[in-house]
């Protein structure tokens, strides 16, 4: 028990302190995984809005595969991430891996699903609803598209702030695509992993403590946005 | 003048059955019929939100996207966008092609007309259903349509707010507006409407001056109907 006492002492001393090699593990996290949510919406959101949208074969077929990648294991996007970027695989030639672009390349493959796959439910949803009216207003294809993904544009953004909260707390695609090299490719889970193993406890328990923090974070960010749209915006 | 409409034997799967049918300028017509006769399906065949699978709809202006914007349609539950009232109206004129500088103005006098202008700055979809049908209604009225759709337009809404309604309804028809009209309520049929067309089970089974047709209905149906019995029962 002393031995939790003292390391979150220790722990709080490394946040506020702003202890550089805390603040460096921190910087890189939020940068790789937000790197990852950008692609991720980037691809993800109109995929989910086709899908949503379109009437085309295989339809159902990828809105059950993209519910099922939801739950993708991430060891399993880091293995295979790895292969492809291994000297021998496909893209081995671009030098990727162990690098931080490799884990964003990772981190993004996890959560397209999950930002695709929640995207299509909400704009599906808010397209039952707005259709028949959209269209008799005028209001047709790529503009009616635009005007109910603007509308429902808060319940997107706690969709995308659900795969930041997924893709910063991931540990089993980073740890394998990026090595958790010191000060190049370690982020907050891997250091966690290895620091803990290592019996650096206190370092552990800092970075668990900023994770934690942002997750909370991230997530009273998203109901409150949501909050405030729904009594502004009902 | 986009109308008259002609429906030339125009049917949709098994829900209407082919049917020819003229609707004209003038008069307010009634689509009367029990739940499933298929009033809602034929006025969306009507407004070109369903295609037929048989048949043919004709409008008199051979136009098509003009034809489309001198319609409009009002819903049993008003669809609003998540912006103010006002600025559902807005998007509707910016859709319709109306120049941004009168797009203020035309919505500001629409509102007006509903009794809603108190509430222009109003989220949409926080006011209540009476007042987001009427802002349906006011949406429906920045437009100028020749012909107004209303689909059930007061069938989820209280005695008071469906009065609203009716007597924004008149002033459609008094500003020179068509009004077709799907109800399965007696009493506001009998309001509104100048003339019936009495569909069953997807078929026209009568159309009749509204006097007419509630004094003495050509159709042992329509009969039954009025008289509040189930014609399949």
């Amino acid at each position: 028990m002393d031995s939790i006492g003292g390391a979150t002492r220790t722990a709080l001393g490394l946040i506020t302190g702003g202890d550089p090699t805390l603040a460096g593990i921190v910087a890189l996290s939020l940068g790789v995984s937000l790197s990852a949510v950008t692609f991720a919406t980037i691809l993800g959101l109109p995929l989910g809005a086709a899908v949503a949208v379109g009437r085309f074969p295989g339809r159902h077929a990828i809105i059950v595969l993209l519910n099922a990648l939801m739950g993708l294991p991430p060891v399993v996007v880091g293995l295979a991430i790895y292969l492809l970027l291994s000297r021998a695989g496909p893209l081995g030639s671009l030098g990727l891996l162990f690098t931080p672009g490799a884990m964003v390349i990772a981190q993004t493959v996890l959560i397209v699903p999950i930002i695709a796959a929640l995207s299509r439910q909400a704009v599906e949803d808010a397209w039952r609803e707005y259709e028949e009216q959209l269209r008799s207003l005028g209001a047709g294809g790529f503009g009616a598209a635009l005007t109910v993904l603007w509308d429902i544009r808060f319940s997107l953004l706690t969709i995308v702030l659900a795969g930041l909260g997924r893709a910063v707390a991931e540990v089993g695609a980073v740890i394998i695509v990026g090595g958790n090299i010191d000060g190049v490719t370690r982020v907050m889970t891997t250091a966690i992993a290895l620091e803990t193993s290592k019996g650096d406890l206190p370092l552990a328990l800092g970075l668990g403590i900023v994770l934690i923090s942002i997750v909370i974070a991230l997530n009273a960010a998203a109901y409150f946005v949501k909050e405030a749209a729904q009594r502004r915006y009902g | 003048m986009i109308l008259p409409l002609e429906l030339v034997r125009v049917a949709y799967r098994d829900i209407i059955k082919p049917l020819s049918i003229s609707i004209d300028a003038g008069p307010t017509t009634i689509i009367l019929g029990a739940n499933g006769a298929g009033k809602s399906v034929l006025m969306r065949l009507m407004h070109g939100l369903l295609a037929p699978t048989g048949g043919q709809v004709f409008w008199k202006e051979r136009d098509l996207s003009r034809a489309r914007r001198l319609q409009a349609m009002v819903f049993q539950r008003p669809v609003m966008l998540r912006r103010s009232a006002l600025g559902n109206l807005l998007y509707a004129l910016e859709v319709a092609a109306v120049p941004a500088a009168q797009r203020e103005g035309t919505a500001l006098q629409a509102l007006e007309e509903v009794g809603l202008k108190h509430l222009a700055q109003r989220p949409a979809r926080v006011l209540s259903g009476g007042e987001q049908q009427r802002l349906a209604l006011a949406r429906a009225w920045a437009l100028h349509p020749e012909v107004l759709f209303l689909d059930e337009p007061t069938a989820s809404l209280d005695p008071t707010a469906s009065r609203e309604i009716e007597a924004v309804i008149r002033a459609f028809d008094g500003a020179g507006t068509k009004i077709v009209m799907a109800t399965h309520n007696l009493a506001q049929a009998r309001r509104l409407g100048d003339e019936v067309i009495y569909l069953h089970q997807g078929r026209v089974l009568e159309r009749t001056p509204a006097d007419q047709f509630f004094s003495q209905p050509a159709s042992a149906e329509a009969a039954a109907f009025i008289k509040g019995e189930l014609p399949w029962a």
